[in-house]
């Protein structure tokens, strides 16, 4: 991770199709301060242009709870991003 | 309990790699507790994986899940039905490669009265399908796809109400 802190990130995890586009479960990225949910999907949107499909579909969990994209994060923070469910 | 070993408490929600066994669901559900009615029934449901999805010849489903998220939704989703019904919940789920007809969700729900018992069953296998962060990988003769259902909103009132209305009580 050239491009990135740890400390200073936040970390990244994807599944399912959404892991199969960014070809990794994990990533962490470095995040203005004032980011939500939303500028870090926008910056994996910007480096995986195939997730843009699900901008409607995708759900966002932020330190393993459901939450929303307008939900603030910042360093240290784990936000998963997560296509429609099919367990059972 | 044939030996002296005290009875193990077995954990209500589960996601797990390996194999389920329906037995521990319904220890989880039939612990005693002396300051509640007792169960006088128990429903279950088994999910297995089938050999046909939309036309396809299904070969085997890999699982894949968020661990932690999904203990949670778990716990919410138990919650969610025992403030409806007069029940107790287990539910347990396995993820990793399901050859066909391998349990891939259990669920057990006891009560007092067997008509909580069911529709409570059936409401809990209603959410798991809406919120639990589990994510079917099909592999199929002739390819694989992720199977992709609804969108994961606990707090999606609609689709809530769905669930009560198909466990049939209200």
């Amino acid at each position: 991770m050239s491009d990135a802190t740890h400390g200073a990130g936040v970390t990244i995890r994807l599944f399912a199709r959404l892991k199969d586009i960014a070809g990794t479960g994990e990533l962490i990225r470095e995040t203005p301060s004032g980011a939500t949910a939303r500028t870090v999907w926008d910056t994996l949107v910007s480096e995986f242009s195939e997730l843009a499909g699900y901008a409607s579909s995708v759900s966002v969990a932020v330190n393993q709870e459901y939450s929303r994209m307008d939900a603030p994060v910042a360093a240290g923070d784990e936000i998963a991003f997560l296509p429609p469910v099919s367990g059972g | 309990m044939s030996d002296n070993r005290p009875a193990m408490p077995t954990a209500p929600y589960a996601i797990t790699t390996d194999r389920l066994s329906l037995d521990d669901l319904i220890q989880a559900v039939t612990m005693e507790s002396s300051d509640e009615v007792g169960p006088g029934g128990i429903t279950t449901f088994v999910g297995v994986v089938r050999n046909e999805n939309a036309g396809r010849r299904v070969l085997r489903l890999e699982y894949e899940g968020y661990e932690p998220l999904a203990l949670r939704a778990f716990e919410r989703i138990g919650t969610e039905t025992t403030d409806r019904w007069d029940v107790r919940v287990a539910l347990h789920h396995r993820l990793g490669t399901l050859q066909i007809g391998e349990a891939s969700v259990m669920i057990a729900t006891a009560s007092p009265h067997r008509a909580d018992a069911f529709a409570a069953c059936r409401y809990v296998i209603e959410r798991v399908k809406q919120i639990a962060p589990v994510w079917k990988h099909e592999f199929f003769e002739g390819g694989d796809v992720w199977i992709e259902g609804a969108t994961a909103d606990p707090d999606d009132d609609a689709a809530r109400q769905d669930a009560v209305r198909v466990a049939g009580l209200e």
